[in-house]
């Protein structure tokens, strides 16, 4: 059973890292093939190097921008899942407040972190916090949204015929209906959340955080150190995005049943 | 407030009528002075041209649609009590199996929501799952089975709480010719074993005469009833698809329905 489940994953995981390290040994070769000067594109085994030498330092940026891009998720997530569970119970609410999340998602929203600096003051995690948050929380809120919603009106005749109430049909049906659509927003958001961290950290703050790290770097011109920082910068977003997977597997054992192996990114159901 | 007289009638349909979006530019006149009586153990089969109505009145027998006038009695009491009672058991056309739930889970469903035990729900699930021939899915999820087995598990969900009315929703619609046949015969073996009464709509002419005790003719736009043929041909098997009294009331019934297309 567990061989079998191995040997799915191996399947699965093979062609992506094949390509994965074939693109880094190709453009190692392309940079000292064609002598590109390193503080242009530096080789991947030299950024390598710089994260070996730098490693306290980035050790402790990882930490920092870590917990804001994390806790910045987890908040965006719960806020998000929130809205959406009361705007499908409550439908006024969902006329009154869809329209302002629309708004609110078509702002720049990584211009706002100045803005945000000035509120909630540079030094402390809340301001950069606030940008993730508000990054991560429209794509959760209308992909549950969706879910809830996009349910079968046989399934809902079907409930009612059993005398069912609407709390019952939320917990039995919209609920497990919206996790692929959850789901799908959670693979978004994961990665994103790193992003905005960073960019947030552009504005300005502590220079122990990674996007300080990075401006701080280049503007020195030690652009190897820059890049040894977007590497890590880069598999903290693969991390999270890992785990993003992990939880969607194990909260939807159904799903993996029935791909037998299949990777299917549709979300719901027809 | 049950109605002994009534009790043994399972369903009482007394001028009942059904207009959508009353007083709206997009009324439309569904239904109009029904009455019809279906007795307690009888397999009634709705049929008529797209736009009769069959799926509403089903609906309205339901109480998943309140009727504009009329009355819609089940087993002696309304509609609406009946359901709350969770008197009889709904198919439709589409399975609508719950993909996140086991086979066996997706048949306790009912069982659940009345909030029976573990074990009594255990103990019914398996003899629905032996009823419908699908002793070795119940570890399944839905979307492993084929449509003619998930219909086939729905009908198990629907049967699991012993209803004594069963509402079917072109519940064949989608399954392909073989399985249909297939499915049919399983019905009416199921049928005869439950002794439950069956309302069952369709648009096949050979499916109404081949399960139904009565098969009723709708007409469109209002949906009326243009008439209602009695079908007896006794146990059916796979014979009695060649046997000729079946092509007669098949005819008889198309005929019927002829009738009501050219007055559409």
């Amino acid at each position: 059973m567990i061989f079998w489940r191995l040997r799915g994953r191996a399947s699965v995981l093979g062609p992506p890292i094949a390509v994965g390290v074939a693109g880094l040994l190709l453009w190692e070769a392309v940079v000292k093939g064609f002598g590109i000067r390193e503080f242009l594109l530096p080789r991947p085994t030299s950024i390598l190097e710089e994260v070996v030498d730098n490693w306290p330092v980035l050790r402790h940026a990882i930490w920092e921008t870590g917990w804001i891009a994390v806790s910045g998720l987890l908040i965006g997530i719960m806020a998000g899942v929130a809205l959406a569970f009361l705007t499908t119970r409550f439908r006024t609410l969902e006329e009154g407040l869809t329209p302002l999340a629309v708004v609110v998602n078509a702002t720049p929203i990584v211009a706002l972190a100045p803005i945000f600096n000035a509120w909630f003051g540079i030094t402390g995690t809340l301001s950069n916090q606030s940008v993730v948050i508000a990054v991560v929380f429209f794509p959760v809120f209308i992909n549950t949204s969706r879910g809830l919603t996009a349910v079968h009106p046989d399934e809902i005749e079907l409930m009612h015929s059993y005398a069912a109430s609407n709390w019952t049909i939320f917990r039995e049906v919209r609920v497990p209906n919206a996790l692929p659509f959850f789901a799908n927003s959670l693979r978004l958001v994961a990665p994103l959340s790193v992003i905005a961290a960073i960019v947030a950290e552009y504005f300005g703050g502590p220079q122990d955080r990674i996007g300080n790290v990075i401006t701080s770097n280049v503007a020195f011109v030690r652009y190897d150190v820059a890049w040894a920082a977007i590497g890590v910068a880069s598999a903290l977003g693969l991390g999270l995005f890992a785990i993003a997977l992990l939880v969607e597997r194990a909260s939807m054992p159904w799903r993996s049943a029935m791909a037998e192996g299949e990777f299917t990114t549709t979300p719901g159901r027809e | 407030m049950s109605n002994p007289v009534l009790a043994e009638k399972a369903v009482v349909i007394d001028g009942v009528a059904k207009v959508f979006n009353e007083g709206g530019d997009s009324e439309v006149a569904a239904l109009s002075g029904i009455d019809l009586t279906v007795e307690a153990g009888e397999f009634i089969s709705l049929i008529g041209p797209s736009g009769c109505g069959k799926s509403t009145l089903l609906r309205l027998v339901g109480d998943l649609l309140a009727p504009t006038t009329g009355e819609v009695m089940v087993f002696g009491k309304s509609a609406h009590e009946a359901r709350l009672d969770q008197d009889y058991g709904m198919v439709f056309q589409h399975p609508g199996l719950f993909d996140w739930r086991r086979v066996l889970a997706n048949i306790e469903l009912p069982l659940e929501l009345r909030g029976w035990s573990k074990d009594e729900r255990s103990a019914r699930s398996a003899e629905m799952l032996g009823l419908v021939r699908l002793e070795d899915f119940g570890g399944h999820y839905p979307r492993q089975l084929s449509g003619g087995m998930q219909q086939r598990v729905s009908i198990a969900r629907a049967l699991s709480f012993q209803p004594k009315l069963l509402l079917m929703d072109e519940p064949f619609g989608a399954l392909d010719e073989m399985t249909r046949e297939h499915m049919q015969l399983e019905l009416l073996r199921i049928w005869r074993e439950t002794q439950t009464t069956v309302v069952f709509v369709t648009h096949s002419v050979p499916e109404s005469a081949f399960l139904s005790n009565r098969v009723v003719v709708l007409s469109p736009r209002p949906g009326r009833i243009h008439s209602v043929v009695d079908v007896d041909l006794g146990d059916r098997s796979d014979d009695t698809r060649q046997d000729p009294a079946f092509f007669e009331k098949a005819t008889e019934i198309r005929e019927a329905l002829r009738a009501v297309e050219g007055n559409g």
